[in-house]
């Protein structure tokens, strides 16, 4: 496969900057979207220029490292992380244009990498829940639902990516925020800090500078972990029922 | 941090933004969720109240006599305990008070979103956005600028273009709905309030967080698209049928 590549070059967070063009030959379809790159930097650095910065830890689908925007789209035209998308999914000749997420709330550290720092505050914030450690207690003292447990565990796949924020038309973190005000909720262990959690959470989300959620549902479209648009009528409910309890 | 690139090594300075620290003393009324709220109830109320209007003007449907005598019963609703037009003006101030706190929030949310994203990006696709959604800020401003114009023409100014001056509700209807370019104007506003329910109707129950599940929300989803057509829909049929001539003077 040939490709022209159009990328997001910046060599700071402080410096402004630009597209570049490049054209990568020899991409076999085989190869994820990230291996493209790796063959794109390695030519680049024969040439003696500066390689493209991008982000990628596990390049499994399950770390929440990588995270580009490609033709658009975040992680690309598929259902997934940037790391298992394939070259199968362009064409030969084809002209991939690829962004960093564009969030005020992820300042661009460099290239296409995001400082995603502001989701480690948000959880900071309110997305744990306090436990005594030491002497761990018997697991089936505290039974908890099925029904419960599986829409827990369903979106505690959340990974952290940012997709659902770079996919906002608003900006906003909701998806990311109800996955895990969800997943600590459905649970008896969730409990105690239900109505703090919801209202500190969302306070730093709002502190960080993300923008409010219109439900327009791109958030879940971009998701690669398909978390449903209901965390985020989760989180809302959670929030207007802190409200009634004073918060 | 540092990042191994291609056998490069980076150093990546860590930026200090003294806004990057955790909030003290959060409070959930102070927060965008809650702005939200308010828009989802200031929304509601706007959605009784135009399905009431839309009753009221079907009634063009039963003649001149009927339609009068419901504008006239408007005035005189809740009296003696309530003043001559006393209904009329408790709707009124409910109506004006939803409207501030609804355009208030809207543009705190819209000035919000655009802060959240300063550089935009150079190609952007709208993957599971429906249209309606992506209308609901300039529909928004355009349902305002025709609440305004639509006030002028029927309520404040009644200013009857074709059939002169005059104080009958039924004939300064048809009247104006016999002038072409008024019938389009008032076309116009009822798409646009048919794509701002499309959405907006199923936003606010996910605001409420009445869609906790696929099964409300598709509920919700489908609820929101037939009120949206119920309403611009019916709207629609009266200006429609003077222009086709089933209601006359």
């Amino acid at each position: 496969m040939k490709l022209t590549l159009k990328i997001w070059r910046q060599p700071d967070a402080s410096t402004a900057g630009k597209m570049h063009t490049y054209d990568v030959d020899d991409v076999s379809a085989d190869m994820s979207f990230l291996e493209m790159l790796d063959v794109l930097n390695e030519q680049l650095n024969a040439r003696g220029e500066e390689p493209i910065a991008f982000d990628s830890d596990c390049r499994e689908g399950i770390c929440g490292m990588c995270g580009l925007m490609i033709n658009g789209e975040a992680h690309g035209p598929v259902t997934t992380t940037t790391c298992q998308l394939h070259m199968r999914s362009f064409v030969d000749g084809e002209t991939i244009t690829i962004e960093p997420w564009r969030s005020d709330a992820f300042p661009v550290l460099k290239d296409l990498v995001v400082d995603r720092g502001s989701f480690d505050r948000i959880i900071q914030a309110g997305g744990y829940i306090s436990v005594n450690t030491g002497s761990a207690p018997e697991a089936h003292s505290v039974p908890v639902p099925r029904d419960n447990a599986v829409r827990a565990f369903n979106v505690a796949t959340c990974i952290g990516c940012g997709a659902c924020v770079a996919a906002c038309p608003n900006g906003s973190a909701s998806l990311f925020m109800g996955a895990k005000i969800t997943h600590l909720g459905e649970l008896p262990q969730g409990q105690p800090e239900r109505d703090s959690r919801v209202t500190n959470m969302v306070a730093q989300h709002d502190h960080e500078g993300f923008g409010g959620c219109t439900n327009i549902g791109a958030c879940s479209a971009a998701c690669p972990k398909e978390i449903p648009l209901d965390v985020i009528s989760q989180l809302n409910k959670d929030l207007r029922t802190a409200i009634k309890h004073g918060h | 941090m540092c990042l191994v690139l291609g056998g490069a090594t980076v150093q990546l300075v860590a930026i200090h933004n003294p806004e990057r620290t955790l909030v003290k003393g959060a409070q959930a009324t102070k927060s965008t969720v809650f702005l939200k709220i308010l828009m989802a109830v200031s929304g509601a109320v706007f959605i009784g109240f135009t399905l009431l209007h839309m009753y009221g003007n079907l009634k063009a449907f039963s003649g001149h006599d009927k339609f009068n005598e419901y504008a006239h019963h408007l005035r005189i609703l809740g009296e003696p305990m309530l003043p001559h037009e006393g209904a009329l003006w408790i709707i009124r101030a409910v109506l004006l008070l939803s409207l501030v706190v609804h355009v208030y929030a809207a543009t705190k949310l819209w000035r919000r979103a655009k802060n959240a994203r300063t550089v935009r990006y150079q190609v952007k696709k709208h993957t599971g956005a429906i249209f309606a959604s992506r209308l609901m800020r300039w529909g928004g401003v355009t349902l305002l600028l025709f609440i305004i114009w639509h006030l002028l023409n029927f309520t404040v100014g009644k200013v009857n273009v074709s059939g002169g001056a005059t104080n009958d509700p039924y004939n300064l209807l048809v009247d104006t709905f016999d002038t072409w370019w008024l019938t389009i104007i008032y076309l116009v506003a009822m798409a646009a309030l048919g794509a701002h329910l499309h959405h907006g109707v199923w936003s606010a129950t996910q605001t409420l967080g009445l869609t906790g599940s696929e099964r409300t929300r598709k509920l919700a989803k489908r609820s929101a698209f037939g009120l949206a057509v119920l309403i611009s829909g019916g709207f629609s049929l009266v200006p429609l049928s003077v222009l086709f001539g089933i209601i006359e003077k």
